[in-house]
């Protein structure tokens, strides 16, 4: 009886081992395409091509000559783009976390026609595609010059309030109303109960809200190629498609060089919040 | 009492309200009500919009790159939603045997989840162009490329993402009923149909609808990876599809493509797109609702 347990024990366990060397190698193959990006970013354009998977020889190295040719390629500087990416990020990402938790404390607390209006309309914008509204919203901005980096955030809480006010009104409401109540017994008005109470307590979700924004924002598209003025403005989603997309050669080795360059801080931001970043996408997705 | 709390509250609702539903109003509202509105008219501006019926709906039910599109994003969706869940529900289930390193294999298959579409789209085209130029050929060259291409593209960034969610899931099935079927002699294969899954059915729920829309919404990847949607080929009406044109792609270029008489069309697409996803949306809602009625 013994001897049979033990002997299932260790098959477990060598079915356990096999299991971790399967996944080790699924794993290396995983991350196999960013090396490549890394790999390809030191060769020379031709060879991008004809020699993918091959480690930069003497001949097909190019040093650090994409990286140098790559800030100013595509007639526009690369660190402008980095620029503009982080200040829309930051900006949009902010507002979205400060407005949309106060507007949900107020339509999760007060009960009014208005507030459910709002809400239902929020929960509903979740459900429509962007180019539903693509070319009315861009003609909009225009109008309203919410095309630059510095009011383009304007636009990003509008369209992406319906996500955050759902999850923050879900926290409020389980927030029992008592600890509110003390503040007012206590003598705070609604805008000090608001920031020196709620606020607070809402931070597991403003956490979770704020990593979401920042994933979209940052790799956001369509919605900044189509409100943002151009030819001044560009994030590096759009000053990346710019460089494929154009017509003429495309140096694949410089791009690669670029590619290589967004995507690092992207995967140390990644290491460094892996906890938060996982939970908020946990968090994200139950509510679709 | 409730009252006296409430009414102070009211008085400063311009500020908690005001700011989220002006923004609401200018990004989301009023883009969509004229959206609506534009579909119903023939336009190259807003400013010069004439009403004309519902016209525009019937030329995008007449686009042959509409219906092909629609028919290549439905058979895509179905593909990829398959192959996504099935996959990643098998790693989040390897993931929660207590394999040795199984954190760190969580990390990584998460990780290109935070690379952008387009970014993504460009890293595999290098990746398949770099393959296929043996063969003398091109992703943008044959639609079974791209379509198998874009397929590869999604498995790698989405499953992780429904791992994570199928995880959470996994490890809130009750300990005590595993326990309960070891000890009635029930195998792993056994215990896995009977009693794991029918438990984290509110996880494969969620799952296939976020990857059937995802599936239907997808665009930057296909922008970047298809170049626009190529190959083309030449109808026999002398119309052009782009084979590999997924719906937000067609009506990208509906809209932005050198036509601009057929904006109307374009934003008549545009809301036969909503009405597709918003009802993937809906239903998803009303059988998550009947689930949660059920427990």
């Amino acid at each position: 009886m013994t001897k049979r347990r033990e002997n299932a024990l260790k098959a477990e366990k060598r079915r356990k081992a096999v299991m971790s060397v399967v996944l080790t190698v699924i794993c290396i193959i995983y991350v196999l395409p960013v090396v490549s990006v890394a790999v390809n970013s030191f060769k020379q354009n031709t060879y991008v091509k004809t020699d993918t998977f091959a480690l930069p020889n003497s001949e097909t190295s190019a040093g650090f000559d994409n990286f140098i040719k790559g800030m100013t390629f595509g007639n526009y500087p690369f660190w402008k783009s980095v620029v503009y990416s982080f200040v829309i990020t930051v900006a949009s990402t902010a507002l979205i976390v400060l407005f949309t938790s106060m507007a949900a404390w107020y339509i999760a607390r007060v009960n009014s026609k208005f507030c459910k209006a709002v809400y239902y309309l929020c929960v509903f914008s979740m459900v429509v595609p962007f180019q539903m509204v693509m070319y009315t919203l861009s003609k909009t901005a225009d109008t309203l010059k919410l095309n630059t980096p510095w009011t383009i955030p304007v636009v990003y809480l509008g369209f992406g309030a319906g996500l955050a006010i759902f999850m923050f009104v879900g926290f409020v409401k389980s927030i029992p109303l008592e600890i509110e109540e003390a503040a007012s017994i206590d003598g705070c008005g609604p805008v000090k109960t608001f920031f020196s109470v709620v606020f607070p307590m809402l931070r597991p979700t403003m956490i979770s809200v704020g990593i979401l924004e920042i994933m979209w924002v940052w790799n956001d598209y369509l919605l900044p190629c189509l409100v943002l003025d151009l030819n001044k403005y560009r994030t590096i989603p759009i000053h990346i498609q710019y460089l494929k997309g154009s017509y003429g050669t495309v140096d694949l080795g410089a791009t690669m060089a670029l590619i290589f360059l967004s995507i690092v801080p992207v995967i140390v931001f990644y290491l460094l919040c892996q906890k938060y970043i996982i939970k908020g996408v946990a968090a994200g997705a139950v509510k679709g | 009492m409730k009252r006296r709390k409430l009414s102070p509250m009211r008085k400063w609702g311009w500020l908690f309200l005001g700011p989220v539903v002006i923004a609401f109003a200018i990004g989301f509202v009023w883009p969509f009500c004229q959206g609506i509105y534009l579909s119903f008219c023939k336009f190259t501006l807003i400013r010069d919009a004439k009403f004309n019926g519902i016209s525009n709906y019937i030329d995008a039910f007449k686009d042959a790159s509409f219906m092909h599109a629609f028919w290549y994003t439905a058979l895509f969706a179905v593909v990829s939603l398959v192959l996504i869940n099935v996959l990643a529900f098998t790693v989040a289930y390897l993931l929660t045997q207590g394999i040795r390193g199984s954190n760190i294999f969580r990390t990584v298959f998460f990780m290109p989840n935070l690379i952008g579409g387009i970014v993504l789209g460009y890293i595999w085209s290098m990746i398949f162009d770099g393959i296929l130029s043996r063969l003398n050929t091109s992703i943008l060259l044959e639609t079974r490329y791209g379509f198998w291409g874009l397929i590869i593209l999604m498995l790698w960034q989405q499953i992780g993402y429904m791992m994570i969610i199928y995880i959470a899931g996994l490890q809130a099935v009750p300990e005590d009923m595993l326990e309960a079927a070891r000890i009635d002699g029930a195998s792993k294969w056994q215990t896995l149909w009977r009693v794991t899954i029918p438990n984290v059915m509110p996880s494969i729920t969620i799952c296939v609808f976020l990857s059937l829309t995802n599936g239907f919404k997808l665009f930057d990847q296909n922008l970047a990876l298809n170049g626009g949607g190529q190959p083309f080929q030449q109808m026999a009406d002398g119309s052009v599809v782009k084979t590999t044109e997924m719906l937000a792609l067609n009506i990208y270029n509906t809209f932005y493509g050198t036509n601009s008489a057929a904006r109307g069309t374009a934003q008549a697409k545009a809301v036969i797109f909503f009405v597709l996803v918003a009802g993937l949306g809906l239903a998803q809602l009303a059988y998550t609702r009947k689930k949660e009625v059920q427990q």
